[in-house]
């Protein structure tokens, strides 16, 4: 380890057992907002702070860890935490996804599929579906017990009324095992589908807020809809410039100032895998060869 | 004798009903039943237990002593003390209404009067977007708003056109009692009048019982079958409204019979 004055990831063992405490209770009762004694993380609140304690708490030695920002392996935000763990419980990192075991990700979910065995640690900024309805959190609570949910139909509702259609495109509220409604983090409701009956754990961390919930594997996760109005994915109409793919999530990337843009792949992991079994998009003259290393 | 319907059993029966905070008794001894369809005014001057006597009939605070009996759909009479909270907020939000003076602290001032009518069929499991919105467009028109306006906030509107809309958002889902508190207040005259002859409709259209909290003896005139007076938490004079109003007996509902202005 080349930090040795740090406990093995971070943080100290009782912390880490208060945070284990907190996921088995979240796992035990999917959809449902755990509160934990949220500590302080090296870094300011808004960059994963949750992730980053229960990424902590659940890493083991022989893990191997995926840290993704908005699909993408190489930003400042997934280089940074990849090498906080790298330096801190020294394990192994990766950016191909089905190599990782654990998956720090803010606001995708890979587009390669899941398996058993794999974590998937979501970091949530604000981990009430309610909250911008419903402004008591005691109030939002005990809707919760008593499974009140009528509100979030209205903030639906007012997308239709306003929109003509449900115009919300993250942070799409869901409801877990048939139970909680939850907030799946920001993730471009493109996403929400793949929750559903996933075989991966999928674990949410909110630090700022001091809350853990999580969907345990197999779990039914159902995006909420009007029977007139269902819910829909959304994805921009076009292939990814670099692999061709005419699946995946894509991102829209400004290219000058005249109106020019293309549209790429937001999972680079995805986009490279596919660049190097030779599928081609329009802009991708060679093979893409830079890939982020931890 | 015949035979007992329904409506020959009271809806919601209060008895020794009682709140005090310490030494302060702000509510007493009281006793009363509710028949469907009837309207029981309440009224009594500020600080008399008006409110205090709507707040625990409705169940939103703990009597100090007493008890509240309410026949559910099913015809059973229960002690609401003995209801769940889940089955005691499922009530308020299906089978009561409750009017506040106040329409901001009954509506969502944020989202548009579509939704604000709609909420409470989406709670209780309506996810038919057309149908939701069919329904609070007609409810709108029954309360004399602008269909127009069924998607703006109801911060755009007008004092009056709030209180039309909060009674609209209470009676979608066809309850059978309404508690109002000073449903007029703060309102003027014109459009109390408005106002009152609207509900007097409402109520006789949809056969709702109703408990009307007002100081304001108009008021009860136009809207009650019965009047409860209050003073210092105690009811002190009860009877058919023109009965009390016409020909009171108490001292102090003699006072406040005779401080009406003339018009």
């Amino acid at each position: 380890m080349n930090a040795p004055t740090y406990n093995f990831a971070y943080l100290d063992e009782q912390t880490k057992r208060m945070i284990r405490r907190a996921i088995l209770k979240a796992i035990a009762i999917p959809g449902y907002q755990v509160p934990f004694a949220s500590r302080e993380m090296p870094m300011p609140y808004g960059w994963g702070t949750g992730g980053v304690q229960v990424t902590a708490a659940i890493l083991g030695p022989e893990d191997v860890l995926k840290v993704i920002d908005q699909g993408s392996d190489d930003t400042t935000n997934a280089i940074s935490i990849r090498k906080f763990f790298g330096k801190t419980a020294g394990v192994a990192t990766t950016t191909a996804t089905a190599d990782a075991t654990v998956i720090q990700t803010r606001h995708r979910i890979p587009e390669a599929a899941l398996h058993g065995g794999q974590v998937l640690v979501y970091q949530v900024p604000i981990p009430e579906p309610l909250r911008f309805l419903e402004p008591r959190e005691t109030e939002t609570r005990r809707m919760h017990a008593l499974g009140e949910y009528g509100l979030m139909h209205v903030k639906l509702y007012e997308d239709i009324a306003r929109f003509g259609h449900i115009a919300t495109s993250y942070a799409y509220p869901v409801k877990v095992n048939a139970r909680y409604v939850m907030d799946p983090s920001p993730t471009p409701k493109f996403d929400n589908p793949k929750m559903d009956n996933c075989a991966a754990l999928q674990l949410f961390g909110a630090g700022r807020e001091k809350r853990i919930y999580a969907i345990p594997p197999h779990t039914s996760v159902v995006s909420l809809d009007f029977e007139d109005h269902p819910f829909t994915r959304y994805r921009f109409d076009a292939p990814c410039a670099l692999c061709g793919a005419g699946d995946s999530y894509l991102d829209e990337i400004v290219t000058d100032d005249k109106g020019g843009r293309m549209f790429v792949c937001s999972d680079t992991d995805y986009c490279e895998s596919r660049q190097s079994a030779g599928h081609r998009g329009s802009e991708s003259a060679a093979p893409h060869k830079e890939r982020a290393h931890g | 004798m015949a035979e007992q319907t329904l409506d020959d059993k009271p809806l919601l029966v209060a008895e020794n009903l009682g709140k005090t905070y310490g030494k302060l008794v702000a509510c007493r001894d009281v006793s009363f039943a509710l028949y469907p369809g009837e309207v029981l005014a309440v009224v009594g001057e500020s600080g008399s237990g008006k409110s205090t006597l709507l707040q625990l009939v409705s169940a939103q605070l703990a009597p100090s002593a007493g008890s509240v009996s309410y026949r559910m759909r099913d015809g059973v009479l229960r002690d609401l003390a003995a209801l769940g909270e889940a089955e005691r907020r499922f009530l308020f939000r299906t089978d009561w209404g409750f009017v506040h003076q106040d329409p901001a602290q009954g509506l969502r001032m944020a989202v548009s009067a579509g939704a604000n009518v709609g909420e409470r069929l989406m709670a209780v499991g309506w996810n038919h977007y057309g149908r939701i919105r069919d329904t609070a467009s007609s409810w709108l028109e029954r309360v004399e708003i602008d269909t127009d306006r069924i998607d703006d906030a109801p911060r755009t509107y007008s004092g009056g056109m709030r209180q039309r809309l909060q009674i609209a958002r209470n009676l979608v889902t066809e309850p059978r009692l309404v508690f109002m508190d000073e449903p007029t207040g703060g309102l003027d005259v014109s459009v109390q009048a408005r106002l009152l002859d609207l509900m007097r409709n409402l109520v006789s259209e949809l056969g709702l019982a109703a408990i009307v909290v007002t100081h304001d003896l108009a008021v009860a005139r136009l809207l009650s079958h019965r009047v409860m007076v209050m003073k210092g938490g105690r009811v002190i004079e009860t009877g058919l409204t023109d009965q009390v109003l016409d020909d009171p007996r108490e001292p102090y509902t003699q006072l406040l019979v005779s401080s009406i202005l003339p018009a």
